[in-house]
């Protein structure tokens, strides 16, 4: 062609796209401004809001004797973005700002389309229905400073993934049911090859995967839950799927490998009594040439009481509760017998934590927590002993 | 109100009583790791960039294997202390009238028994006949047992039995790596073979030899001084791995070098403890020093801190015939396959903190107790496990209470 009739083709499919765009405002390229959310907002029919939470605190912690002192951390600074064009689609998306700008993540940016309440889609980078926490993680409304090891170590909160699927609610007299059910690309590679020496499902979570599936296999994630007003809710959940890049350019280069998560999770309220928790177990196909390091099975628990101590007016702010908190945790990640000595592989830790909550608000806290770990290592030596003080303040905005 | 206020004491309380809430420091001589007496800030600050490095995790994205044994050096030594059966590795070779070959066209001498995901791990290939278990040693003080000037092994060495105690001694006559450089003490034989005093045929010249041998068949990782990655022949006769190489710098292997030359030597407990003094006069006694030499001095050294020091590691460094319990039919160097090279007794009785609650002693771990390792002395040390097995049950314990306050 010569470039005389490239442009004259050119003008006329950008002809014809003008021609096709809703709104007989503009060219195309004004195209950016042809926007529904733009029209809906100038006709004053949308919602749309940006929000978000920030957490910081301070950290002194002591290992086996020897501590690095004294030192602030700027954890989180999370901003939410939402939007409703009908009343029936919403939007919602997350970006994560961990410790400044050293991690940046889109933890969310997904598309709900309702049919009924007990049937919706819901698409784009969503947070996996596994356990309570991961997708209910913000730190404002948690007491305690750390996250829940369980919560981040085995289950790989916060796991976001590319998604596709459905979700509902049931009610049936004063219980509702729900359930929620993605196909996903999955966790990856790094389940294994990674720096801990261990089986390790946050490795697994490769950037990748928002992008393409590393073997073309989607995962399937699930959870449905119980709840009853005014006591609480259970879930029970689970993911699986093939991990490995089993499969490269239409090559079987390795075993396919899969890795299962079964999840319960609990939340109740007893009197003024507040209690929480999950607990995970995890089942990892591995290679035996790579040895016992990796564990097949891992389980943990996390288990938190919260109970209001007092309530009342502080410098000018009402009704100010004060929560006392306890945490335990235990995980072993890696269960099982070394085959050389029939003796039980370590690998495991506990935690305890007390600490105490200062609620000015239900979305604006300040935490005091005391935190006490017990970790042993792959060969049972002494558990190696960590504790510390720990100051945050977390807050909604 | 009221209750809130009463609070406040309570938590003033517990922030003063802090230190109390954290965990104590071990006594300097309840752990093996840590840095040794007298270290300028600049060699503190080497020291931990070497601990760093000695306790870094290898995957495959930064050149783990493919085959390899353990994905990093303190996986293997635990707390700088001593290994465990899961952690133990294997040499192999063949011994045929009187010749060994170390197999080296099948992925000799040593077994890289486990693989990153996706590739396949080495197995014993079937010439192999001379088969030994390797248990982790304890890397503690080796930086003072490095700085002995060769002419001590030598003069402790009695390779013919002059002495006629039963006792002789050698040295272990190896060819360095290419890139050893000698310093003014080292000695070389005729053939330009120099003496190797790390590992259990004491085979490493010195502590960059046995720390890059490490990183090549230990954990697959090549490094400036070694750029052949372990090969597995059921494979393909070339290396696999994707990593480029070298997969770490000369600096990083020089900080490990540092490292394990300035970790402290192993302090040892209840000196006063009267059976203790027993226990050391008797192991004198029955000749268990003539070997495991309580006293070393070093020579002069770049370190100041190890320079002329003199020091108690209950070894000779020399290789002793261990007699045909202990003889596995593998060796190294110049050395029998029934010889072995005296193993440092200091640090031994906190071994068990780092094998798991338990101790595995001997070269691979096959005495269960302090008392099985010295019954399954035999060769040159024949004579003095006969002394020890006539004790009487006290004095047997007083030596093995005076070994674990080691
Ligand atoms: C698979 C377990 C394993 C790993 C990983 C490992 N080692 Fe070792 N180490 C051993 C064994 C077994 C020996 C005895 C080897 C021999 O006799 O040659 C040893 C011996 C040594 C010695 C000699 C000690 C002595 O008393 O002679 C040093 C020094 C040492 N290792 C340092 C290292 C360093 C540095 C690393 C990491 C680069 C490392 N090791 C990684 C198992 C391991
Ligand atoms: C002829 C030299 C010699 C004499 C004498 C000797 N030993 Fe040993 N000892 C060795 C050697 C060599 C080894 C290592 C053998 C092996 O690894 O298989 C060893 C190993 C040991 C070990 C195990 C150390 C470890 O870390 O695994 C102990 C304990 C020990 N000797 C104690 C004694 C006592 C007690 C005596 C006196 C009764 C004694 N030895 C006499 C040479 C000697």
């Amino acid at each position: 062609m010569k470039p005389i009739s490239i442009l004259l083709f050119w003008t006329i499919l950008i002809q014809c796209l003008g021609a096709q765009t809703p709104d007989s405002l503009g060219a195309n390229k004004d195209a950016v401004y042809q926007r529904p959310f733009i029209f809906e907002g100038q006709k004053g029919n949308l919602t749309a809001a940006v929000g978000g939470y920030l957490e910081a605190n301070t950290n002194y912690f002591s290992t086996d004797g020897v501590s690095e002192g004294f030192s602030m951390e700027m954890r989180r600074f999370n901003i939410f973005f939402y939007s409703t064009l009908k009343e029936r689609i919403k939007f919602i998306a997350e970006l994560e700002f961990e410790h400044g700008t050293e991690e940046i993540a889109l933890e969310t940016a997904m598309l709900d389309f309702e049919l009924t309440p007990a049937l919706a889609f819901r698409a784009g980078i969503v947070l996996v229905p596994l356990g309570y926490f991961n997708q209910n993680h913000d730190s404002p409304k948690w007491e305690f400073i750390d996250r829940p090891l369980v919560s981040t170590t085995l289950i790989p909160a916060t796991y976001a993934d590319v998604g596709f699927g459905l979700h509902g609610t049931i009610p049936l007299n004063s219980l509702s049911f729900t359930y929620e059910t993605y196909l996903l690309n999955g966790l990856q590679d790094g389940i294994l090859a990674n720096t801990s020496n261990r089986t390790f499902l946050p490795a697994g979570k490769n950037e990748e995967r928002f992008g393409e599936d590393n073997n073309g296999s989607p995962s399937l994630a699930a959870r449905i839950a119980m709840k009853k007003r005014g006591l609480g809710e259970i879930g029970f959940s689970s993911f699986g799927g093939y991990y490995n890049t089993f499969k490269k350019d239409g090559l079987r280069v390795d075993e396919k490998r899969k890795v299962f998560v079964f999840a319960f999770d609990y939340n109740f309220s007893f009197g003024k009594a507040k209690m929480l928790g999950e607990a995970a177990l995890v089942k990892t196909e591995v290679p035996s040439a790579l040895g016992q390091a990796f564990g097949q099975t891992q389980w943990g628990i996390h288990a938190d009481v919260i109970y209001p101590i007092w309530n009342g007016g502080l410098f000018g702010w009402e009704n100010v509760r004060l929560n006392a908190a306890f945490r335990f945790e235990a995980i072993d990640y890696n269960v099982g017998q070394f085959d050389e000595t029939g003796g039980n592989i370590g690998d495991h830790l506990l935690t305890i934590v007390p600490g105490f909550s200062l609620r000015f608000s239900p979305n604006t806290l300040l935490k005091v927590n005391y935190r006490y770990r017990w970790d042993t290592d792959l060969l049972g030596n002494p558990a190696v002993k960590t504790a510390g003080f720990q100051f945050g303040m977390a807050s909604y905005f | 109100m009221k209750k809130w206020l009463t609070l406040i004491p309570l938590v003033g309380i517990s922030l003063l009583s802090c230190e109390k809430l954290l965990p104590p420091t071990p006594a300097d001589n309840e752990v093996l790791d840590g840095p040794m007496d007298g270290l300028s800030p600049t060699q503190l600050q080497i020291f931990l960039e070497g601990d760093e490095a000695f306790a870094d995790i290898f995957s495959p994205q930064t050149g783990l294997g493919p085959i390899f044994v353990a994905t990093s050096c303190a996986g293997c030594h635990v707390g700088d202390g001593k290994g465990h059966p899961f952690t133990t590795l294997t040499r192999f070779g063949n011994y045929t009238n009187g010749q060994f070959d170390h197999l080296l066209h099948l992925g000799g001498g040593q077994l890289q028994n486990r693989a990153i995901p996706g590739y396949t791990a080495e197995t014993l290939p079937p010439e192999a006949t001379g088969i030994s278990r390797f248990t982790p040693p304890a890397v503690t003080g080796l930086g003072l047992l490095a700085a002995v000037p060769d002419e001590t092994l030598l003069a402790l060495a009695d390779p013919d039995d002059v002495n006629e105690d039963g006792i002789s001694g050698r040295v272990n006559y190896i060819h360095p790596p290419s890139f050893f450089i000698p310093s003014g003490w080292h000695y070389s034989d005729a053939q330009g073979r120099y003496i190797g005093r790390f590992g259990k045929k004491a085979a490493a010249v010195d502590l960059l030899h046995q720390t890059v041998n490490a990183y090549k068949q230990d954990m697959g990782i090549t490094s400036d001084f070694d750029l052949q990655e372990p090969i597995n022949y059921a494979v393909a006769s070339h290396p696999t791995d994707p990593v480029a190489d070298p997969e770490l710098p000369a600096a990083t292997v020089q900080s490990v070098v540092f490292y394990l030359r300035t970790l402290k030597a192993p302090v040892p407990r209840s000196q006063h403890d009267p059976q203790v003094a027993q226990g050391r006069q008797l192991f004198m006694d029955i000749q268990c020093g003539k070997c495991h030499v309580p006293t070393m001095k070093t020579g002069v050294s770049d370190i100041k801190a190890l320079s002329e020091i003199e020091f108690h590691p209950y070894t000779d460094l020399l290789l002793h015939d261990m007699g045909a319990a202990l003889d596995d039919g593998y060796t190294e160097g110049s050395a029998g396959t029934a010889e072995w090279r005296t193993p440092p007794l200091w640090g031994l009785g906190l071994s068990a903190n780092a094998q798991g609650g338990s101790i595995f002693l001997l070269h691979d771990g096959r005495a269960r107790s302090i008392e099985e390792a010295v019954l399954l002395h035999g060769g040159e040390a024949e004579n003095s496990r006969n002394a020890f097995q006539q004790l009487s049950v006290q004095e047997r314990n007083a030596i093995i209470q005076f070994l674990e306050s080691l």
